[in-house]
C-alpha cells in the first residue's frame, strides 16, 4: 500500500512520535498526530464503557459512529487521577494538545484542572442533553454551573468481601479487619476513599470542615492496621485481581467493580455501603485546553446523555448513572438493573453517602504526603 | 616561480590542517550532542529541581536554592533508602550464587547444548519485565503451586502467605536481574583457557583448589560486571516492591514515584534521585576500586 506523505505531515508525525515516546504514550496517540483532526480523542478508565467481547467493540460507540459519522478513538488510559495529570500537566502548562479530547477525571482533580485553565468551557447549545444530568450533579462545588465539565457516572467507595471468607458479609469497620481477614485486607489507594470511610466510621462528618487532628487520626488508624499486618497492600483498581485469586478476602472498593467481578465470577463476592456511611464522587467529562476537536467532542458528550444510551452504558458499567431518564429507559435494556440501588440510588441510599469536602491547597499536599507516608511511599 | 608556487600550495593547506584538527570532533560531534540533549541537560534540570520549593498552584515551584531539601528527603525516607540497598545486596548475592553454578556449566559442561541453554538464559528478555512480575504474583499467590505444595506439606498455615513479603520482593529482584549477572559470568568464564586448569592439576592441585586459586581469579572481571550490573538497576527499581510487596517493604523507587505522581513534589523527588544516583556511584567507586575494572568485560 502507497501511502503519501507530504513534508508538513511527515514532520508532524516526527513530531508526535517524539513527545509521545517522552510521555510514554502507546502508539495510537502517534497516528493520530499525523492523521487529519476529525477523530475524536477519548481517554478514560478501565471497565468504564459497554463493551462487546466479541466484536471487540464498543457498541454505544459505534452506534455514535454510525449516527454521525464521527470517529471516535478510545482509549482506556486513566488508572489513576494523581498519575495521568502528571503525565499531561507538562504540555497542559505549554498550552498544547495533550492527545486527547476529552479526557474523565474524579471531580477533585477535575476541580484542579478547571481552576488551572487546563478545560475549554462547553458551547451548551452544542451539549443540548445536559438538560437530562440529574439537577443535585448539575450544580456541584467543582464547577458551579457545570460549564465546564460534566458527570460521567457516580462512584460508590465501601465494602467488598468474597462471600466464602465473610458468609455475614461487612458492614463495620470492625468486620473489615476481623482476624479470618488478617493480612487479606485491600484499601483503595485513593485517598478520599479509605480515608473518608475511616473519618465517618470515627464519628467524623466528611462533608464539613474538620481538622487536621481529625484528619490524622484516620492516617494513624489505618498506618496500626498496616503495622499489625491487617492491611496487605493499598492499591487501585488492581484489588479486582486480588480478589478474584483469593489474595485478598475483604478490601475498600468501588461499587461498580463488584458488580461487574459478580458477573464474571458467580457471585462470589458482595459490597455494602458501611453502616457509618460511604463516599460518593462523581468521574467527570472535560475538553482539555487547545483540544482541535471541540465540536466533534461535544457531540460525542451530548450523546452520551441521551437516556437510552446513558442505560446501556450503566447496565454494563454498573456505577450510579448521572441521567435522568435512564432508569425508565433501563427497563427496556434489562429490566432486573432497573431496581439496581448501586445504580439508580433511593433517596434511603443517598443519605448513607457522602461528598469528601474541597480541600485546600496546603491540606491537599499535607494530607497527600500524609497518606503516601502511611502507606510506605515517603 | 618555484616559490611562489610552494608559498601558493602552502596558503592553500592551512586551512586544511585546522579542518584536519576539527575533523575528530565532528565525528564525535552526534555523540557529544547526544549526551549534551540526554544527560546534561537532563541532569542539570534535575539538580535546579531539586532545591527549588512550593509555588503558587500544585505543580508550580520556584528557585530558592532551599538545600535543606536533602536533609527533609533523607530524614523523611531514610527507611526506604536503606532497604532499598539491602534488597539490592540480598539479590545481588542470590543472583551471584544462582549464577555462578549455571555459568560455569554452560561454560564447560554443556557440550552441543551451549547454544541452546544460552538462548534460554536470554530467553526471559522476549517477555515485559512488568508482565513476568505479574506473573510471579500469580506463581507465588493463593492460586499458586508453591503456597498449594507449602500448605500440603504443613511448612505454611492457612493464613500464610507469600505474595505481599520481603521475600517475594527479594525473590523477585533476583529473578528479573539474574541474566544480567549470569551472562558477563559466562563471557569470562568461557574465556578461560582450559590449559590453565589442566596445568594446575599437573602442578597437583586437587579439583578444590584449581577451582579456588585458577577459576574464581580468571572469572573476576565477570563477578565484578555481573555484581553491577544487578545492583545498580536493583537499588532502584520500584517494580517488584510495588507489585510483589506491601506498605512495610517499599522501596526508594516506589518514594521517587509517590513524590513525583502522587503528591507532586517534584523537588522531594529530584532530591531523592540525586541521593540515589551519588550513593551508587559512591558504593561503586569503592567495590570497583577495590575489585579493578582493567578486564571488565
Amino acid at each position: 500500500m502507497a501511502i503519501e506523505f507530504s513534508r508538513r505531515d511527515l514532520i508532524k508525525a516526527v513530531g508526535g512520535l517524539s513527545a509521545a515516546s517522552l510521555l510514554g504514550l502507546s502508539g495510537e496517540g502517534i497516528a493520530n498526530a499525523a492523521s487529519s483532526q476529525q477523530t475524536v480523542r477519548f481517554a478514560n478508565w478501565s471497565l468504564y464503557l459497554d463493551y462487546d467481547n466479541k466484536t471487540k467493540r464498543y457498541p454505544t460507540l459505534v452506534d455514535f459512529t454510525k449516527k454521525t459519522g464521527i470517529p471516535v478513538k478510545y482509549m482506556e488510559v486513566v488508572d489513576d487521577n494523581d498519575t495521568f495529570t502528571a503525565k499531561v500537566t507538562p504540555q497542559l502548562r505549554l498550552k498544547k494538545d495533550i492527545g486527547y479530547d476529552i479526557v474523565v477525571l474524579t471531580e477533585w482533580m477535575a476541580s484542579r484542572w478547571i481552576t488551572g485553565g487546563y478545560v475549554t468551557k462547553f458551547d451548551d447549545a452544542k451539549v443540548p442533553n445536559r438538560k437530562n444530568v440529574l439537577p443535585f450533579l448539575l450544580n456541584r462545588p467543582l464547577d458551579p454551573g457545570r460549564h465546564y465539565s460534566l458527570p460521567w457516572a457516580g462512584v460508590i467507595a465501601g465494602f467488598a468481601w468474597n462471600n466464602k471468607h465473610n458468609p455475614k458479609g461487612i458492614h463495620t469497620m470492625e468486620q473489615l479487619f476481623a482476624p479470618a481477614n488478617k493480612g487479606k485486607v485491600e484499601v483503595l489507594s485513593e485517598m478520599r476513599d479509605t480515608i473518608g470511610l475511616i473519618l465517618m466510621w470515627q464519628g467524623v462528618d466528611i462533608t464539613k470542615p474538620f481538622s487536621q487532628d481529625k484528619f490524622m487520626n484516620a492516617i494513624d488508624y489505618m498506618q496500626k492496621m498496616i503495622h499489625d499486618g491487617f492491611i496487605r497492600q493499598v492499591k487501585g483498581q488492581s484489588y479486582q485481581e486480588d480478589l478474584i485469586s483469593g489474595d485478598a478476602t475483604a478490601v475498600i472498593g468501588w461499587s461498580g467493580d463488584i458488580n461487574q467481578l459478580n458477573a464474571q465470577n458467580s457471585n462470589q463476592f458482595g459490597f455494602a455501603i458501611p453502616d457509618s456511611g460511604g463516599t460518593f464522587s462523581t468521574d467527570n467529562m472535560m475538553i482539555p485546553a487547545h483540544s482541535p476537536n471541540k465540536i466533534n467532542a461535544e457531540a460525542v458528550i451530548n450523546y452520551y446523555y441521551d437516556p437510552v444510551v446513558a442505560a446501556r452504558v450503566a447496565n454494563y458499567i454498573n456505577y450510579v448513572c448521572p441521567v435522568a431518564g435512564a432508569q425508565q429507559a433501563m427497563a427496556k435494556i434489562n429490566p432486573a438493573q432497573v431496581k439496581n440501588k448501586l445504580i439508580f440510588p433511593d433517596a434511603a441510599m443517598w443519605k448513607k453517602l457522602h461528598v469528601f469536602r474541597e480541600l485546600s491547597q496546603s491540606e491537599q499536599i499535607s494530607f497527600a504526603t500524609a497518606f503516601q507516608k502511611a502507606s510506605g511511599n515517603a | 616561480m618555484s616559490t611562489a608556487l610552494l608559498q601558493a600550495t602552502t596558503h592553500e593547506k592551512k586551512p586544511s590542517i585546522t579542518k584536519k584538527k576539527l575533523l575528530p570532533y565532528w565525528l564525535l560531534a552526534p555523540g557529544i550532542i547526544w549526551l549534551v540533549i540526554f544527560f546534561l541537560v537532563p541532569i542539570y534540570q534535575l539538580i535546579s529541581t531539586s532545591t527549588q520549593t512550593q509555588g503558587y498552584g500544585i505543580g508550580t515551584y520556584v528557585q530558592t536554592y532551599r538545600f535543606s531539601n536533602f536533609i527533609d528527603a533523607i530524614t523523611s525516607s531514610k527507611a526506604q533508602l536503606i532497604r532499598s540497598f539491602e534488597y539490592a545486596f540480598l539479590a545481588t548475592a542470590f543472583a551471584l550464587i544462582i549464577s555462578y553454578p549455571l555459568a560455569y556449566a554452560v561454560a564447560f559442561k554443556s557440550g552441543r547444548w551451549k547454544n541452546t541453554l544460552l538462548v534460554l538464559i536470554v530467553a526471559p528478555f522476549f517477555c515485559s519485565f512488568l508482565l513476568r512480575t505479574v506473573a510471579w504474583e500469580q506463581i507465588l499467590g493463593e492460586q499458586g503451586l508453591v503456597i498449594k505444595f507449602l500448605r500440603f506439606a504443613h511448612i505454611m498455615g492457612a493464613q500464610g502467605h507469600l505474595t505481599a513479603t520481603p521475600f517475594a520482593v527479594v525473590a523477585g529482584l533476583t529473578y528479573n536481574f539474574l541474566p544480567f549477572m549470569t551472562l558477563p559470568l559466562y563471557a569470562s568464564l568461557e574465556r578461560i583457557d582450559i590449559r590453565m586448569m589442566e596445568a594446575s592439576g599437573d602442578l597437583y592441585a586437587n579439583a578444590l583448589t584449581t577451582f579456588r586459586k585458577v577459576t574464581i581469579p580468571l572469572s573476576m572481571p565477570g563477578v565484578v560486571a555481573g555484581t553491577l550490573l544487578t545492583f545498580i538497576p536493583a537499588a532502584g527499581d520500584y517494580i517488584n516492591a510495588e507489585l510483589l510487596g506491601n506498605p512495610g517493604t517499599k522501596m526508594i523507587g516506589n518514594v521517587i514515584e509517590a513524590r513525583y505522581l502522587e503528591i507532586v513534589d517534584y523537588p522531594g523527588a529530584a532530591a531523592l534521585s540525586l541521593i540515589l544516583m551519588v550513593t551508587i556511584l559512591i558504593l561503586v567507586m569503592a567495590y570497583v576500586k577495590r575489585a579493578g575494572t582493567e578486564e571488565l568485560v
